[in-house]
């Protein structure tokens, strides 16, 4: 019963990505599915961060400092291009938007 | 003791994240996924990244949170509440848990404040990281406020009614 060793974190953050990643593909809603990015972007960012604490090294910690706006800047972003599709179509289910689709 | 902590914290994480994934009502979602983002808080704890904890729940927990809630608010209206409360028996239990939890928390302040003073923690890595950042990673940094400014300037265009 000792501390935690990095594979846990890693096995953690594995587990974490895996269930944003089903959510991202099973969601209808395109809320639930940027809700789904969230969770596989924090997975990464436990294991920047568990890499930086095991190899005594805090470039991982400043690294994770970066994606920490990049990721407000994509939320931020992602909302508004929801809100303006919500405007013109008056839905944001993901399967009624395939205007794009061949 | 930090293994027991660590699949506490695990266990937390991963049952938000199951909750985020399976409930349907996007405010739940949204909610679940406070909790988990404030157990990787936790996480960032045990991992010595006290800063990081800090701005994970300023950043996520606080600032994204608003605006996924907001966003839900706005786009997915939900249905009036009327009629009899459904959830009473909750609410009549809300009052005596919240007397006990403010209980606990006096108890735990009163212990704290006999126990002698214990020696502040030092500086942690937030010196190192502020250092590392503002001198190997200055043009990132920079370019990181540029990145924030594009994406301010091209939600606030998203976001404008066309007249």
């Amino acid at each position: 019963m000792g501390a935690p060793g990095l594979h846990a974190y890693l096995v953690l953050a594995a587990l974490v990505f895996a269930i944003g990643l089903f959510g991202v593909l099973t969601r209808r809603n395109a809320i639930g599915i940027l809700l789904g990015i969230e969770l596989m972007l924090n997975a990464v960012n436990i294991n920047l961060v568990a890499f930086a604490r095991f190899n005594a090294d805090l470039v991982g910690l400043v690294f994770t400092l970066f994606t920490i706006p990049i990721t407000v800047a994509e939320v931020g972003v992602g909302l508004a291009i929801i809100i303006a599709i919500f405007r013109a179509r008056k839905t944001i289910e993901a399967d009624h938007l395939n205007l794009l689709r061949g | 003791m930090a293994l027991a902590a660590f699949l506490l914290i695990a266990a937390v994480a991963l049952v938000s994240a199951l909750g985020l994934i399976l409930k349907r009502n996007a405010v739940h979602g949204a909610l679940f996924l406070v909790v988990n983002l404030g157990s990787i808080a936790a996480l960032y704890l045990m991992l010595g990244a006290e800063f990081l904890a800090a701005a994970q729940v300023i950043i996520y927990a606080g600032a994204i949170m608003v605006l996924f809630v907001f966003a839900i608010m706005v786009l997915i209206p939900g249905k009036e509440e009327t009629g009899p409360d459904p959830r009473r028996s909750y609410r009549l239990l809300a009052a005596p848990l919240g007397a006990l939890l403010l209980f606990e928390l006096a108890v735990a302040l009163a212990a704290r404040r006999g126990a002698p003073g214990a020696a502040t923690a030092p500086a942690g890595s937030v010196e190192a990281i502020g250092r590392l950042l503002f001198t190997d990673f200055l043009f990132p940094f920079e370019l990181t406020s540029v990145l924030l400014l594009a994406a301010m300037v091209g939600v606030l265009l998203l976001a404008r009614r066309r007249a």
